[in-house]
């Protein structure tokens, strides 16, 4: 191995990188795009849920009732129906999601015979906002009827029962706003740096073969190793930044809290590097067409990133055969050392199972690649 | 004359890239199984539901009260309270949420009881464990909800003891749920026709990006050139095969998400089948104008990523597009996705025509109207 060949490889690609500053800049503005969105616009919490009203009733307790519903962020009324038909057409067509319906004589009930039932339709395609919005409606008539239940023990001069809530305070730990951020932040470095780290690399060698460029290559006296660190190491740095620019923005402007320590984020950041570096180089070893190799890059970060590594879906709540196929993901691994990093101030003590296993898989990806590139022509 | 001519040419433009594409035994691999088994990962793996929230629980009240509570903590199927995780004292909470045990820890603290026969607020206090916070957040809604329910059947067994010949007509709101559509809250039924409509972007866009510039990195465009095809010709021959390969593979991951999944297919077929043809023909819009204005594959994949990552995210996917503010939910609607995703699940669980969705195929259609003649415009058969 020479020093000076790996340096002229690294040269070679660094001047290629340099040459195309489109995408260069794309790379970096990735990570700070996916920040921006996931930071403004996208939003765990259900609310604005769009509701239909329809009151047969019509009268000031309806009205009452109906003004508990405005009177929250929870929902938003977007309609006021006139008849049965009406309120189908507006869930059919996903104008509201949620319509409430509120029965004739709902007043005269309530004096009389006491139990009035209130309907609450709900559009439960998306099972977990219908889950939701049923709990906020449940609150919502709840609080309401313990409310007209007061009154009405005072009317008739009873004992009042209606302030016997039960209250829980909660605390929550590691992440005390229940910022959603502080949770993101994570997933997207872990997202973007799998991305780019595989899907570049995948392109590096496909590109020469596809090129004829390699002929060239395998023409001069620079070896099968020092073409790999020679790719490889330009793009590690831009990694490097990536993760930098990710954790920087996500500390500084969004205000995720950072309780370990920077040494073990970078240093298992560059292990995890290494990880989707060696991946993204053994597609694209395989592939040779930068089509195909990027494709396998592709299928193999970025969704199981998004689905599998736990940043948005809990993997403990996935069934069993798909958490062993999580074993082998990296990003999994990464995730929960980042989680760990920004929100808990572990020591590095309690992530040695994470840190073993990204080390095993690094070590098996390149010995895959390094088995697997010929320097010479089929 | 003229149009057999036309067609021909565009015949055998499509023989050749058929061949290009499936010449590659990885690359036909690429084209069937991947879709298949990330179907099958995806639509297992992609669900909200969190059921068996794992608790601990210390009682310092001891009454009927307290354990009364308790009991609706045990018989809940949300929860699971281990016998192992009742605490005897504070601290060994602490511990078990900290070592990651449990999501959730309760302690009801002496004078519950008392404070609720009093008719005044009782607190429980809760630790969380909200490293996730979606988890959390979920977790704690389930609390509350009991301790609602709770509350109420305390207050109306109260009132009936106190009184018992009143108590009949106290008067009480009830709230009568019915979820349709998806009647057992399945999150799998709400995730799995979202999962198709990721695939197939994702595949289509990757691929249809690098079409047009492949030839031009590898020195074959120039071949083309020279040939008398027409430009129009040429895009069509181009991205036939990617809009064929779409609708196999749509073909290929809709019947997993029916007959594996047992997701219900409440639609026509006919509908589908126009909502798919009109997704593909403004996702192939987007791969396309990507990839004329690219100068290598490398920029085009990179663009490409660019834009699915986003389009991903606000597709109302993973998180309802209603409750993004507004000047987001705006921007959402130049994404194909958006309109494909209603579309899916509106046949697949709603059953909803055309009568209801007719908005979304105008947008998709628009989107891919626009950009194809964009790229069909940019697209100059000239060397620069």
């Amino acid at each position: 191995m020479s020093p000076a060949r790996i340096f002229a490889m690294m040269r070679k690609e660094i001047t290629q990188v340099l040459r195309d500053p489109r995408s260069l800049l794309v790379i970096l503005l990735m990570p700070v795009m996916q920040l921006v969105i996931y930071g403004y616009a996208v939003n765990l919490d259900v609310n604005h849920i769009p509701l239909c009203v329809y009151d047969r009733d019509d009268t000031q307790t309806s009205q009452e009732l109906i003004k508990r519903f405005q009177a929250t962020d929870y929902f938003t009324i977007v309609h006021v129906a006139h008849d049965y038909p009406d309120v189908l057409h507006q869930i059919d067509s996903g104008v509201a999601t949620t319509a409430i319906v509120i029965p004739s004589q709902f007043d005269e009930t309530l004096r009389s015979s006491g139990k009035a039932g209130v309907q609450l339709l709900i559009d439960a395609s998306d099972s977990n906002s219908a889950n939701v919005a049923m709990g906020y409606a449940q609150s919502i008539i709840q609080s309401y009827s313990s409310d007209i239940l007061v009154d009405w023990e005072q009317q008739h001069g009873l004992p009042a029962t209606g302030g016997g809530t039960v209250q829980f305070q909660a605390r929550t730990w590691y992440n005390e706003d229940l910022e959603s951020m502080a949770n993101i932040v994570p997933g997207v470095v872990a997202m973007v740096m799998a991305v780019v780290g595989s899907f570049l690399t995948s392109l590096t060698i496909a590109r020469e073969w596809e090129r004829g460029t390699m002929e060239m290559l395998i023409s001069t006296p620079v070896s099968a190793l020092e073409i790999q660190i020679g790719k490889l190491v330009p793009y590690f740095f831009i990694g490097v930044m990536d993760t930098t620019l990710c954790a920087v923005m996500g500390v500084w402007w969004f205000g995720v809290p950072f309780r370990g320590s920077w040494i073990v984020m970078f240093s298992t950041s560059a292990l995890f590097l290494t990880v989707v570096l060696s991946l993204g180089y053994y597609f694209s070893v395989v592939a040779k067409s930068q089509m195909a190799a990027s494709q396998l890059a592709m299928l193999a970060t970025f969704l199981p990133t998004f689905l599998l590594s736990g940043f948005l879906f809990p993997i403990d709540q996935m069934p069993k055969p798909v958490q062993w196929l999580s074993v082998i993901l990296p990003a999994r691994y990464y995730v929960e050392i980042l989680r760990s990093v920004f929100l808990k101030g572990t020591s590095i003590s309690l992530m040695t199972g994470q840190i073993v296993a990204l080390t095993i898989i690094s070590v098996i990806l390149i010995a895959l690649a390094t088995r697997a590139f010929h320097k010479r022509l089929e | 004359m003229k149009f057999r001519q036309a067609w021909q040419r565009i015949v055998r433009m499509l023989v050749k890239e058929f061949i290009q594409t499936l010449r590659d035994p990885r690359m036909r691999f690429v084209l069937i199984g991947p879709p298949i088994i990330q179907m099958m990962v995806y639509g297992y793996a992609a669900t909200y539901e969190v059921k068996h929230v794992t608790m601990a629980l210390l009682d310092l009240d001891k009454t009927q009260e307290s354990r009364d509570l308790i009991a609706r903590f045990t018989g809940s199927q949300y929860f699971n309270l281990s016998p192992a995780h009742y605490a005897t004292e504070p601290t060994q909470l602490r511990n078990w949420i900290d070592r990651g045990d449990v999501l959730l820890a309760v302690q009801i603290d002496s004078g519950f009881a008392q404070r609720l026969r009093n008719g005044q607020g009782a607190q429980v206090e809760v630790i969380v464990d909200s490293s996730n916070s979606n988890t959390a957040l979920i977790a704690l809604g389930y609390l509350s909800q009991t301790g609602a329910k709770f509350a109420q059947d305390y207050q109306i067994e109260a009132l009936q003891r106190a009184s018992p010949q009143q108590a009949a007509f106290m008067p009480q709101v009830d709230l009568e749920t019915r979820p349709w559509f998806n009647e057992g809250l399945e999150s799998k039924w709400f995730f799995v026709p979202g999962v198709i409509c990721n695939l197939l972007l994702i595949m289509i866009m990757s691929l249809t990006s690098s079409a047009v510039v492949r030839e031009r990195e590898i020195g074959t465009l120039e071949q083309i050139m020279v040939t008398p095809i027409r430009r129009w010709e040429f895009i069509i021959g181009k991205t036939l095969p990617f809009y064929l390969i779409g609708i196999f593979d749509a073909l290929l991951i809709s019947l997993v998400g029916t007959l594996w999944f047992g997701v219900p297919f409440r639609g026509r077929v006919v509908v589908m089948a126009a909502g798919t043809l009109i997704f593909l023909l403004s996702s192939i819009g987007v791969g396309l104008f990507l990839s004329t204005i690219s100068a290598t594959q490398q920029q085009s994949m990179i663009t490409a990523f660019f834009f699915i990552m986003p389009a991903v995210t606000l597709s109302g996917f993973a998180t309802p597009i209603s409750s993004m503010p507004p000047l987001w939910q705006k921007l959402s609607y130049l994404n194909p996705m958006r309109y494909f995703m209603i579309v899916v699940r509106g046949i697949y669980l709603k059953g909803v025509g055309f009568d209801v969705l007719w908005p979304q195929f105008l947008g998709m259609g628009i989107i891919g109207v626009t950009l194809l003649t964009i790229s069909v415009l940019r697209f100059h058969k000239s060397l620069d």
